[in-house]
């Protein structure tokens, strides 16, 4: 045993790895240059990326803000060198209302402000449900941003105090009584309505009024009567109401106390504001119609599944462009003889109907994913078909369903610039009238392009953004 | 729904008829049916009294008069002077067209975005979330207007590619050589992009077969035969891979048959197209004898028009992302066990992804693929934006604007395109079937 001379009694201190096995050296092995392929491919990527960024970072740097057509863009870029390349941005700022607002009289442009900061208030509540400091300090936050835009616009002092206080009043309500805030997303169409199109406030009050008339009825009848009857009673209140019953009351209301204002034409609409108009009612009626018309395609009884059947189908085999086609030639053959009304409804309309279509397969998606065994407990507790749905059925179902609801909603807002092809004035209609009507800025074309693809691209990339988180908020499951 | 077990008690009451789960599906469904009656003939009723208020009638009648425009991509022979149906199926054949080559362009370009956002490469995969991120996120019509301007404003116009007598007469080099244009072509000089179309050279046969007409159609017999001699191939090939597998499974060993597909998928096509004298003519300006270009537009070769490129490659791009995003779900939805097995069998990365993860994925990926290449179908109703003249632009267009009638035109469209998209999902369906997993 002692021809051993010696034998160690401790432990080495580990040695550190080798240089290619640590650090950025290993980590640029592992994902860059794993193998020939990749190495390759690694090459490929940075050289085109290098040129990339070579080619448009100066462009996009140079660009000239202050100019009066694109010949004097061209003149100023000359001055900075020869050869310089830059972006003409000056076209942005010269059209910069149009693409916003469209033709919306000038001195009006506060309406549409103000209604896009109560849109974002109104949402707020349902976007984060839960999160009520984080609500109210977000309608905060809006307040002030929509007091300093206001008055960048010259809004007059009157309007903009009006606004502060009415959002300071958001704010509170949403620190004190966060639940009450969901009051003002019920209110939200009419008052949007009212500060968009204009005219006499007790138009919007008495829509509203019918609305609550029938919320009133279906409560009041529908533990005598069940759900479909006491909501159809409902409607048909609502209906008698909207046809006969308002003008009677909201016109000598309206003699009485005449609060008004000016009324905007719907002609006048134009650029992202009638994209927003379009793709957001459009989404809020998509969703309900599109869950109703999924119960449909899934009912027991055959004759509401083949109309929903027969709806769905044909919807999802035509394309869109026929459909808003149909609203600005067809409707009129439709509808009574001297019935003449808006364009922009008659969209929204088809559009919504369109979309409802699409949203009902991905419902129906999640309906199919549930369990058998949800339906058998839900009629076990002895719930009815409608009390299931509320409160067993659809939570699930929707929740599976919300990524397809989402990007059906994305798909949505993105096809409101078809409406440019049955003549609307959205904002692609406005980079069309750029390039090939307008004799200053004759050939330019990739800073309009670039301006509404970046807008397009930031509201749908964070609508994509909020499905997932609302995904992982949403998610029960471990793990 | 289950119904309530509530027994019935006594005679039938009309109260019953609302009250009890058993007869209220009934109720509802005769009033949803009288209302839905109800509707439909008020919607006739309304036609019918606008129809007679402008003085018109629904008649199908204008299809066969004379249509009297021009449509520049025409797949079958058409003239001004053919009639309106006429000018519809020149329509229907430019949404297939465009529809056909978009989805096999978006397909491998989806597959191979899809692959590529997958890869170990940090780099390469982050470039790829990035295009499909910022593809997908942008309106369709903007990208298709978008490359319409730019193919119409960067390119120069067809005289810069000539070769002017200034030219000549400063011409220094050598006397024999060529003299270049300001402009020159791309690809070897076969094609030129001008701001009035893309030049292509034109296939022609010296000695063609010939062809015949039946119904107004033309009936090419080169074609036909080209056609009949590869498919014949595809299934000689077929024939020979089937052995191939029947000798593995025999014996374990498969017999190498690469050369032997490659030979009998070319070489028959190959050898008849040179038997019937296949050339390229290229499209050039004519030139006078000192090389010096005369006429104002390439002469010969195939002008494709800047609306069906431009349409085509912003749908392929657009539609890609969607395509890549199916694909990436669909390899991911593969579990890693049937990877790792692959491994242990001594199966290079390759071929596991070949034979064992991509027939998986596939079965994933079809069913969202065959509502892409729907959405691909209507979605080339765009095209109208920027003048193509597609099913929307001909009859849903100037065939309608020309002849007023709004309702039988649009009707009618709807009803190609509703059966086009029925067509398209009815094929893709039995192709999914085939794929299905066979369960017992």
């Amino acid at each position: 045993m002692s021809d051993l001379s010696f034998v160690r009694q401790q432990m080495l201190p580990a040695a550190t790895p080798p240089v290619t096995e640590r650090g950025a050296v290993k980590w640029l092995r592992e994902n860059l240059f794993s193998g020939w392929l990749n190495s390759i491919l690694t090459v490929l990527a940075v050289v085109s990326l290098f040129y990339l960024v070579k080619g448009s970072l100066p462009w996009v740097s140079n660009g000239v803000w202050k100019a009066n057509s694109l010949g004097e863009c061209r003149a100023r870029l000359a001055e900075m060198g020869p050869g310089t390349s830059g972006a003409c941005w000056a076209i942005l700022v010269e059209r910069w209302n149009q693409f916003i607002f469209g033709f919306f009289p000038n001195t009006l442009y506060w309406r549409p402000t103000t209604a896009f900061a109560l849109f974002i208030a109104a949402l707020a509540p349902v976007l984060y449900y839960g999160l009520n400091r984080a609500n109210a300090l977000m309608i905060g936050l809006v307040g002030a941003v929509l007091v300093l835009i206001l008055a960048g616009l010259g809004t007059d002092t009157w309007h903009i105090l009006l606004s502060a206080v009415i959002f300071a009043a958001l704010a509170g309500a949403g620190w004190f009584a966060p639940k009450h805030l969901v009051y003002l997303t019920l209110a939200f169409p009419a008052l949007a309505y009212y500060l968009l199109w204009g005219g006499s406030i007790w138009g919007p009050v008495g829509l509203m009024a019918g609305f609550g008339l029938a919320i009133l009825i279906w409560m009041q009848l529908q533990r005598s009567l069940g759900m479909v009857v006491s909501a159809s009673i409902g409607l048909v209140v609502a209906v008698v109401w909207w046809l006969w019953l308002q003008a009677l009351v909201t016109g000598p209301l309206h003699s009485l106390l005449p609060i008004q204002l000016e009324p905007v034409d719907s002609d006048q609409f134009g650029g992202f504001l009638l994209s927003f108009v379009i793709g957001i009612t459009a989404i809020a009626g998509s969703l309900p119609i599109g869950i109703l018309l999924a119960l449909g395609r899934r009912s027991d009884m055959p004759l509401i599944k083949l109309i929903c059947v027969g709806f769905i189908e044909f919807v999802r085999g035509v394309p869109l462009i026929t459909m808003l086609f149909t609203a600005s030639l067809l409707l009129a053959y439709f509808l009574p003889p001297g019935t003449n009304f808006d364009l922009i409804l008659r969209v929204i309309i088809l559009v919504t109907l369109f979309s409802a279509a699409y949203i009902a397969e991905v419902v129906r998606g999640g309906l199919a994913a549930l369990p058998r065994g949800q339906y058998e407990a839900a009629d076990a507790l002895g719930l009815d078909y409608w009390q299931a749905q509320r409160l067993i059925i659809m939570p699930q179902a929707l929740k599976i369903s919300i990524p397809g609801i989402v990007s059906s909603f994305i798909g949505l807002f993105k096809d409101t610039t078809l409406v440019a092809l049955v003549g609307l004035a959205d904002p692609l209609q406005g980079i069309r009238k750029i390039v090939l009507a307008d004799i200053n800025w004759k050939g330019i074309f990739w800073e309009p392009f670039i301006f509404v693809g970046l807008i397009f691209f930031v509201v749908c990339f964070s609508m994509s953004r909020y499905s997932m988180y609302l995904e992982r908020k949403l998610k029960t499951d471990h793990g | 729904m289950t119904l309530a077990a509530d027994a019935p008690k006594g005679g039938f009451r009309l109260s019953q008829l609302i009250y009890d789960t058993r007869y209220r599906s009934y109720t509802i469904q005769f009033v949803v049916f009288v209302l839905f009656v109800l509707f439909l003939s008020w919607l006739v009723n309304n036609t019918v009294a606008n129809l007679a208020a402008k003085d018109k009638d629904i008649n199908f009648g204008f299809l066969w008069a004379r249509a009297g425009y021009d449509i520049d991509q025409q797949l079958i022979p058409y003239t001004n002077d053919s009639t309106h149906f006429r000018a519809l199926l020149i329509g229907l054949l430019n949404t297939i067209a465009v529809a056909f080559f978009a989805c096999i362009g978006a397909t491998v370009l989806g597959v191979t975005v899809g692959v590529l956002r997958l890869s170990k490469n940090w780099l390469v995969a982050r470039l790829m979330t990035v295009y499909v991120e910022v593809f997908r996120n942008v309106p369709l019509l903007l990208w298709i207007v978008l490359t319409f301007t730019i193919f119409s404003e960067v390119p120069k116009e067809p005289k810069d590619f000539k070769v002017t007598q200034e030219m000549v007469d400063s011409w220094t080099g050598p006397e024999d050589s060529r003299i270049y244009p300001a402009t020159s072509m791309i690809l070897f000089d076969t094609v030129a992009v001008t701001n009035r179309g893309t030049n292509i050279p034109a296939p022609l046969l010296y000695r063609p077969l010939g062809g015949v007409e039946v119904g107004r159609v033309p009936i090419n017999f080169s074609t036909l035969a080209v056609i009949a001699v590869f498919g014949a191939s595809i299934w000689v090939n077929r024939r020979i891979r089937a052995e191939a597998k029947a000798v593995q499974e025999a014996t374990g060993v498969r017999p190498v048959t690469w050369w032997k597909s490659i030979a009998v998928i070319m070489l028959p096509t190959l050898v008849l197209l040179t038997a019937l004298g296949l050339h390229f003519e290229i499209p050039a300006f004519a030139a006078s004898d000192t090389g010096v270009s005369k006429g104002f537009n390439f002469q010969g070769g195939i002008n494709v028009a800047h609306s069906f490129t431009a349409l085509l490659i912003a749908l392929v791009i657009y539609s890609a992302t969607y395509i890549a995003e199916g694909v990436r779900a669909g390899i991911l939805a593969i579990s890693k066990g049937q990877s790792e097995a692959a491994y242990a069998l001594g199966l290079r990365p390759g071929r596991t992804m070949s034979l064992i993860v991509l027939p998986q994925a596939l079965r994933v990926i079809i069913p969202p693929l065959i509502s892409q290449y729907l959405n691909i179908t209507k979605n080339t109703t765009l095209g109208i934006a920027i003048s193509y003249l597609d099913l929307k632009g001909t009859l849903g267009g100037i065939t309608l604007n020309q002849t007023g009638r709004e309702l039988e035109c649009m009707l009618l469209m709807m009803l190609i395109y509703l059966c086009l998209s029925l067509i398209i999902s009815a094929v893709m369906n039995a192709y999914n079937n085939a794929m299905q997993l066979k369960e017992r």
